[in-house]
């Protein structure tokens, strides 16, 4: 009973004005009922600057500081200080875009990284510039059409949540909409960290720019998960483990084959049988990676232990 | 209190004695020693702030409009480049309608690289909505930060408000300077204006706006910078109250009464200005100087008032005028239009990039002035 | 919720703020196909009501209400029923 599970309070409102189907406004109600009304989010220039309902209408039942494009760390992090400062703490939430993230936002988040303030930022992730329409950003993965990559993205994604475990921040995980009690449990763990910077990334399909019947939303990003090639996982304070479903798919054979999520996606649909495979390869080589990484710590802590 | 300062140290004893909750900058000469001066103090404990050591310029902006959103008192400085790295976030402040102060010590815009005095920089906000102040000494760096407050956090206007001064003649340069005592007394009450964030009222401030809803809220800021002038004055008449300095009319008048030709100046070039008045008066010649304070708003009827019958004013411009004329001199001429008067307006961009400009100039542009014709001029020099 | 004083009122700030709104926009006007609900095969699970990312289902002990002022018609809901119990129906 997943009403009597999770909180009934709504804080993103019904009639906003997110696409059908919208893989970030499924993410963005669990995130905000697990937080709970005791939060300031600060939205950078994203898909959800126009989600949140023209003014003087706000879809959101908490305050939100809307800011410039690249500002959304620095602004949190003024704001947290400030709130810090006057008494009246609170979560202070970034919710931002992949391309106000991994682009043109990078600099700020490093730099509120590395000052350790008490924020949670959150990435959601739909792998492009889509509220200008659907332009290749940093995170497009590999072989994605994009309007400015029509034959396909001859570049790589790039892995945010690695570059903010090298800045020692206290917790970097990753989310799915597909997985609540996962989302759920990582937010509330999230917000009861006190102090530093707190880094969640979610993968969120977008239907017309990743060019599927918006009914496929849950289906896509679970699949995205159950084959691997989104991987489920936290590293808190320096230790890496995987959640949720991907913590049985180091097995390559509990794996669906990458196709299974490509061919649903009308973006992936040029895709030749080589790069197909070259998918395959890469997520494969990445769990062998995860491999390794648990098998190196699991001998580290043994030697110690 | 009576302190030897710089005008950078001048303007981190303001905002100890405005007591900020954040402040947020990134370091770029010369505005360096009025951060580090801000540090110690809050390492000494005599301010009691939150300092965000940002990774840039935007990002120091940006952070004072999230601790502004809720409630916090800010403060941040820079110059030039920061300036400009900042220019998006400088108008997202005053959009927001937060009453965050900045001090600007301003430099001259690369390239080629300058690290010296020029008002490139600080013309380049004169249309966000900031309330912008400049201060010609110390003196007025520490008094005219204070008075920045009181007119930003006043609830008829919140908008954010500047306060420049010449890089080097006055952020490094010492003389003495006269402290408040008791700043809280002159500042408005810590929380007495309403933020626009808070979790008890969840209200959201930015969202994107259609035409009409986004004209009201220009339409709104155009009306609250219209009282800008007479908030000023007040601010600056209890100033006066406490200190006996005067600032209320947002300008200053030196021998203009009787003047034929008036000089026009902000900044540390009004000092020779007025060495230059004594000098031209001693031999007979009539004129007068005008010392601008307050430059947004601009004092159109009061700067009209001073020139009415005037029959020159020599604009001197710190800054390169490029295909128009300066934009000082744009609101001299805007101040004449507006008031009916007219005189002959001669600009001169004396001090381009820190190039020293002395009384012996200024004569020499007095009589340059008498000789040419209206219209901006490049000064190389005597 | 409104708070008490007005200071910031009069210079005008309080119009350059949006208020939590619900309809926001009347997205029920963009539907194609709307969800339909057959009760004898719905368990209560719970499931739409949480994918649902307009927030457009409401669930009480007395079954599942759909909002069709801000339902979008995107079907996630009856592609996850684990009972299928809602099928998507063409809006005339």
């Amino acid at each position: 009973m997943a009403h009597r599970v999770f909180p009934r309070e709504e804080y993103l409102l019904k009639g906003h004005v997110a696409c059908p189907g919208c893989g970030a406004a499924i993410m963005l109600r669990h995130v905000l009922k697990a937080l709970g009304p005791n939060t300031y989010l600060v939205i950078p220039a994203c898909c959800t600057s126009v989600i949140a309902g023209p003014h003087p209408r706000s879809a959101f039942g908490v305050p939100v500081l809307h800011i410039a494009f690249a500002a959304s760390a620095a602004a949190a992090s003024g704001m947290v200080e400030a709130l810090d400062k006057l008494g009246k703490p609170a979560n202070v939430v970034v919710w931002a875009g992949d391309g106000g993230t991994v682009d043109i936002g990078l600099q700020a988040l490093s730099g509120a990284a590395e000052r350790g303030h008490n924020i949670i930022y959150i990435c959601y992730d739909n792998e492009a510039y889509m509220n200008t329409g659907i332009q290749k950003s940093g995170s497009t993965p590999y072989g994605a059409w994009t309007t400015t990559t029509p034959s396909g993205n001859p570049g790589f994604k790039k892995d945010l949540p690695g570059i903010m475990v090298s800045h020692r921040v206290p917790y970097v995980a990753t989310l799915s909409p597909a997985y609540p009690n996962d989302t759920f449990a990582r937010l509330r763990k999230a917000a009861s960290m006190r102090g530093g910077l707190k880094y969640l990334h979610a993968l969120t399909p977008c239907p017309p720019g990743w060019r599927y019947d918006p009914s496929l939303t849950v289906e896509i990003a679970r699949l995205a998960v159950e084959t691997g090639m989104w991987v489920l996982y936290e590293v808190e304070n320096g230790v890496f483990r995987l959640t949720g479903p991907s913590k049985a798919l180091l097995d390559k054979s509990k794996r669906k084959p990458v196709t299974e999520y490509l061919k649903l996606q009308g973006r992936f649909r040029h895709l030749s049988s080589e790069d197909v495979e070259r998918i395959q390869k890469m997520v494969d080589e990445n769990w062998e990676r995860i491999a390794e990484m648990l098998k190196e710590s699991s001998e580290h802590s043994g030697k110690q232990g | 209190m009576r302190l030897l300062l710089t005008g950078n140290y001048a303007a981190a004893y303001a905002v100890r004695d405005a007591q900020p909750d954040v402040i947020s900058a990134y370091p770029i000469t010369p505005q360096t020693p009025i951060i580090e001066k801000l540090a110690e103090f809050i390492d000494s404990g005599e301010l009691k702030a939150k300092f965000v050591r940002v990774e840039s310029e935007h990002s120091a902006m940006a952070a004072l409009i999230g601790a502004a959103s809720v409630g916090a008192r800010t403060y941040t400085a820079t110059s030039s480049q920061g300036l400009l790295y900042m220019y998006e976030v400088v108008w997202w402040a005053a959009g927001a309608r937060l009453p965050i102060v900045m001090g600007l010590v301003t430099r001259a815009l690369g390239p080629p690289w300058n690290i010296w005095s020029d008002h490139a920089d600080f013309y380049t906000v004169r249309d966000s909505g900031w309330t912008m102040l400049f201060a010609s000494s110390a003196q007025e760096v520490y008094d005219l930060t204070l008075i920045a407050y009181c007119v930003a956090e006043h609830r008829d206007i919140l908008l954010p408000a500047l306060v420049a001064w010449d890089a080097f003649e006055i952020s490094h340069t010492y003389e003495p300077v006269e402290l408040v005592g008791d700043a809280a007394q002159l500042l408005p009450p810590k929380g007495a204006w309403t933020p626009p964030l808070a979790a008890e009222d969840p209200a959201s401030l930015g969202n994107l706006a259609y035409p009409e809803e986004y004209a009201e809220t220009r339409r709104i800021m155009a009306e609250a910078a219209r009282k800008i002038p007479l908030v000023f004055a007040e601010a600056a008449g209890r100033f006066r109250e406490l200190t006996g300095r005067d600032y209320s009319r947002g300008y200053e008048c030196y021998r203009c009464e009787d003047a034929e030709t008036v000089f026009i100046a902000m900044g540390s070039i009004y000092g020779e200005v007025r060495l230059a008045v004594d000098a031209l008066r001693a031999r007979g010649a009539p004129v007068g100087a005008l010392k601008v304070w307050l430059y947004r708003p601009f004092p159109y009827r009061g700067v009209a008032e001073a020139l009415e019958d005037k029959k020159t004013a020599i604009v001197l411009s710190r800054t390169a005028s490029l295909g128009a004329m300066g934009p000082l001199a744009a609101d001299v001429a805007t101040a004449l239009a507006l008031n009916g008067h007219s005189l002959k307006l001669v600009e001169f961009s004396a001090g381009v990039g820190g190039v020293d400009v002395t009384m012996d100039d200024v004569l020499a542009m007095y009589k340059a002035a008498l000789e040419k014709e209206a219209g901006t001029y490049f000064w190389r020099g005597r | 919720m409104r708070r008490g004083g007005d200071v910031s009122r009069s210079a005008g700030v309080d119009r350059i703020l949006a208020r939590p709104t619900v309809g926001a926009v009347f997205s029920g006007g963009w539907r194609a196909e709307r969800p339909v609900v057959d009760a004898s095969r719905c368990k209560l699970c719970g499931v739409c009501w949480l994918f649902c990312p307009d927030a457009a289902i409401g669930i009480t002990e007395a079954g599942v209400v759909i909002d069709y002022n801000y339902c979008k018609g995107c079907g996630i809901c009856a592609r996850e029923c684990p009972f299928k119990a809602i099928t998507m129906v063409g809006e005339r």
